[in-house]
């Protein structure tokens, strides 16, 4: 039998760049095939072409045997290949159904929708493969575990048996991923077949039938799970040999720098997202902020900076209050902040490089002289972080908006470490980078701390905030419902939190510690 | 934990926006009382027409006369409780209670004006339907534009030429339907090129609205002056549609001659009202035109072609525009005049925002401006002690009040706006 799809020397070339080099790739039927690499290395690319919505300047696309052009979704609907992209691709304020339906709606008398032959198909699928999720539903309202199981469900119902998920557990907590992993065995077991494109290693080990590294646009190899290791995969990733754990000594923590008493916070919509949140960081010491996306973190960290309100509550930074203080006051305290939106709120893109390095000191001697910019100043003093921060760019002077993600992050940490700071306030401050890029901000963020800054981290991926706090403290619907040691701290019972489970029930299921201390933890 | 402790803290915070609701009821219940309430002579009745003209197929029924003095009080002593009452427990639906006031304010206004004197409330109802149709005309294309994401600034104008489109075909030749089909069209022209300028070129869509706004008023202003006004019997006085009579609906007083005795624009108007609903919102086209308005990409994945939806949704809002636009000429006066859409576009356009991008919506609150504009012109009939200048701003001012958000923020379509990108 041939294989359900085979993609054999494709190869798309974007201005300046060779995204996908003469790619070769085998699906067997009741596969789970991972594809492997770092961002950038042209896994995207690839299912794009797949899906129809790049076109490959050579190479083949064969499907069961029988050549395949694609033009468009369409055409790869026609085919069965469905796609669970990374940014969920639903519309928020439509329902279930008509997310599922939309594109392939069922009509009655010819005109109008029908709402209850959709919702009954969705719910023989979900029955199907254990994919719970209320038809009528808001998608607006679903957390983002049920989300991607619309997704899925969209897939399935318009009859695809080659699924590709694309970076599907980047917004999931540990037990979501438990759960997605059991629907993605029900998948396969019926005869469907799965490309699931990762950049965690564990993940890839952990459910995938053969792995696919790809590096800089080409495939490195395809390798079986038990023939190889973390370490190896990694090392193929990134091409050289990477420190998997992040070394650090205990933590000294010291005074006081950040005291939070009682915040309330509201959202854009005027919800309410930090709902009286208290905790401080002391000098030296690293606080996590573990979460799922979107239970009040981003307004946390605003509220922090002096960019978003506060509507009850005390916010102390090194003894003095700054509820009311703006922005820049709050930054020439000494405050450094790694937003999460680091294009939207970090950089100014169509800005050069030496002008993003300055962004929060230029009106300051030697950057201004009075109302006058010294651009000598500011071009050495830029030419300096870059050489000092490893910034890969081609000069100063090109616009930010040029760099790949994590050298426009390195830009980022280079401007906030440069200044003497005493509170680090880091959001999501790896998200989207390769692992090299994630070892060095790790490194950075370490070593801010060993020098005795206080860092707040605020980070959706677990392994991240393990591997970097002393403390833990979990965020669930705009409180914090927990604080913990991160020395020795069980995963399981902090993705009970991140759910939502109370802790006194959480602790019941799992203890908050396990009893070995891991010196070095693998992220 | 000290969560709890400092939770009703948080609480008491939120409340303020409906406690300054209360303090605002109280505010128009005195507003009322100083206004309206003080100097009546005791005695004095109010007479309001339920009847409309001669004309009317209606049954008559006999006239409302209120005693001016206790209905005032009655409104004004209702408005206070309200508010107090906002103050001390707090309404649910806040603006329910803001549009009751208003109702309340509105009622009094119009007992104060009419004291003494007869007041035809049935004919300002009817002119307010009638003032208020090319406003929901020019909303409903706003909805139809809007909910596939392309904003558009240009209904006043696409309206203006539209006018002058409808009364040269119709008086040319001598048929006020091909009037009607020419202003559709100009409309659908007009729109077309605003699609190509916003979705095609990806232009800035306020730059492109407002280029054909200026384009509107300068061509058909010089068009005007240099041939109409010159050849007003070859070219500008078209007559206009007649008005229709619906059977037995029209004999309902009351009612009947406010809705059923109509041009054929007011008709179209409602049936376009329900068209666009049930095409929005119960059709695979208005799931897709929604989906693209909200999350172009996500439609695009599934096989939607986002261009296509987008072309033909604005150009058919464009022929929505151009029946707002008949209206002014062969709909109402048969001649056209410069500028004659005075605005009406705009006000659409605030009637689509306060209507929650919702044909409903669009309609009802095209009828709150519809009113404005009616009791302004009832007012000075009255020879109410306000100048007259006051009094034409009223639909303005109602637009303006409207739009600064009294009555709670609404959501636009998330892509409102931005033109889409192919990857």
């Amino acid at each position: 039998m041939p294989p359900v799809l085979e993609l054999r020397g494709i190869t798309k070339q974007f201005p300046g760049v060779l995204a996908n080099d003469h790619i070769d790739l085998t699906l067997e039927k009741g596969e789970i095939h991972a594809l492997l690499g770092e961002n950038g290395a042209g896994k995207t690319t690839l299912m794009n072409i797949l899906y129809g919505l790049y076109q490959p300047d050579e190479g083949q696309i064969v499907v069961r045997g029988q050549p395949a052009t694609i033009h468009g979704p369409n055409d790869a609907i026609a085919l069965g290949i469905g796609m669970v992209h990374q940014h969920f691709m639903l519309v928020p304020p439509l329902t279930v159904t008509e997310n599922v339906m939309l594109g392939v709606e069922s009509v009655r008398n010819g005109l109008f929708l029908d709402h209850k032959r959709v919702a009954q198909r969705i719910g023989e699928i979900s029955r199907q493969y254990g994919l719970e999720v209320d038809p009528d539903a808001v998608i607006a309202d679903l957390p983002v575990g049920v989300q991607q199981r619309v997704e899925i469900i969209k897939v399935l119902y318009r009859a695809a048996d080659i699924l590709i998920l694309d970076e599907p557990t980047a917004v999931l907590t540990p037990q979501e991923v438990e759960r997605l992993f059991q629907t993605i065995f029900a998948l396969v077991e019926r005869g469907n077949s799965l490309i699931f494109i990762t950049h965690k290693l564990k993940e890839a080990l952990h459910i995938a039938n053969r792995i696919t590294v790809l590096r800089n646009g080409r495939v490195v190899d395809t390798v079986t799970p038990d023939r190889t290791s973390e370490a190896e995969l990694a090392a193929m990733m990134v091409g050289r040999k990477v420190e998997l754990v992040v070394r650090k000594k205990p933590a000294s923590p010291g005074d006081v720098v950040l005291q939070v008493q009682g915040l309330y916070v509201l959202d854009d919509r005027r919800n309410l997202a930090v709902n009286g949140v208290s905790f401080e960081v002391r000098a030296g010491e690293v606080l996590g902020i573990a979460g799922v996306q979107g239970n009040g973190q981003t307004e946390l960290v605003q509220a922090l900076t002096g960019l978003r309100p506060v509507m009850d509550g005390e916010i102390t930074i090194l003894g003095s209050p700054v509820v009311r203080a703006t922005p820049r006051q709050i930054l020439e305290m000494g405050v450094a902040h790694v937003p999460e939106d680091r294009q939207g709120d970090g950089l100014v893109l169509s800005f050069p490089v030496h002008d993003n390095l300055v962004l929060n000191t230029y009106y300051l001697p030697p950057f201004a002289n009075g109302l006058i910019t010294q651009e000598e100043a500011v071009i050495a003093t830029a030419s300096r972080l870059v050489e000092e921060f490893d910034v890969r760019t081609p000069s100063v002077f090109v616009p930010v908006s040029t760099l790949s993600g994590g050298n426009q992050q390195k830009v980022i940490v280079a401007r906030e470490f440069s200044r003497p700071i005493q509170l680090l306030i880091a959001a999501q401050p790896t998200r989207g980078l390769d692992v090299g890029s994630i070892e060095y901000i790790h490194n950075r963020i370490i070593q801010k701390r060993d020098e005795g800054t206080a860092v707040l981290l605020a980070s959706p991926e677990l392994d991240e905030v393990i591997a970097l706090s002393d403390r833990i403290a979990v965020m669930y619907k705009g409180q914090i419902v927990d604080i913990v040691p991160a020395m020795g701290v069980n995963k399981e019972y902090l993705g009970l939190l991140m759910a939502g489970v109370k802790p006194e029930e959480a602790v019941r299921a799992a203890p908050p510690q396990v009893e070995e201390i891991e010196m070095e933890r693998v992220f | 934990m000290a969560i709890a402790v400092t939770r009703p803290q948080a609480r008491a915070a939120f409340m303020n926006r409906s406690r300054w609701m209360g303090i605002l009821l109280l505010i128009v219940g005195l507003l009322m009382f100083l206004l309206f309430g003080r100097g009546l002579e005791p005695g004095q009745e109010a007479t309001f027409g339920l009847n409309p003209g001669k004309d009317s197929q209606a049954i008559a029924i006999p006239d409302l006369t209120l005693p001016v003095q206790p209905a005032l009080y009655a409104l004004i002593m209702l408005t206070l409780f309200l508010g107090g009452w906002q103050l001390a427990r707090g309404f649910r639906s806040a603006g329910a209670v803001l549009g009751i006031a208003s109702f309340f304010f509105v009622t009094a206004f119009l007992t104060w004006a009419a004291r003494g004197k007869s007041f035809n409330l049935v004919g300002m109802l009817s002119s307010s339907l009638v003032r208020a149709t090319p406003i929901a005309l020019a909303g409903l294309c706003g909805v139809v534009c809007e909910r596939c994401a392309v904003i558009n600034i240009a209904i006043e104008g696409m309206m203006l030429t539209s006018a002058q489109a409808a009364v040269v075909v119709a008086t040319l030749t001598r048929n006020l339907y091909l009037g009607l089909l020419a202003a559709m069209l100009t409309g659908a022209i007009l729109s077309a090129v605003h699609a190509v300028l916003s979705i095609r070129f990806r232009v800035d869509q306020i730059v492109s609205g407002t280029a054909i706004n200026i384009f509107g008023a300068g061509a058909t202003s010089f068009i005007s002056a240099r041939f109409l006004e010159k050849n007003v019997d070859l070219l500008n006085n078209s007559g206009t549609f007649p008005v229709v009579s619906i059977p037995l609906l029209s004999k309902i007083p009351i009612l009947g001659p406010i809705f059923f005795e109509n041009g054929i624009i007011v008709y179209l108007m409602f049936i376009l009202v329900v068209v666009v609903h049930i095409v929005l919102f119960y059709t695979p086209w208005g799931l897709r035109t929604r989906a693209v308005g909200e999350h172009p990409r996500a439609a695009d994945t599934l096989g939607i072609n986002v261009f296509l939806t987008r072309y033909v949704n604005v150009i058919a809002a464009g022929m929505i525009a151009g029946i707002g636009g008949a209206y002014f000429t062969i709909g109402s006066v048969g001649r056209f005049d410069e500028i004659m859409t005075a605005g009406k576009g705009f006000i659409g356009l605030a009637a689509m925002i306060f209507g929650k991008w919702n044909p409903f919506g669009t309609f009802a609150s095209s009828l709150i401006f519809g009113f404005a504009d009616s009791l302004q012109i009832k007012l000075q009939i009255l020879r109410v002690p306000i100048p007259s200048e006051f009094l034409l701003m009223a639909p303005y001012l109602v637009t303006m009040i409207v739009l600064a958000g009294v009555v709670g923020r609404a959501i636009p379509p998330a892509a409102d706006g931005q033109p889409y990108v192919k990857e």
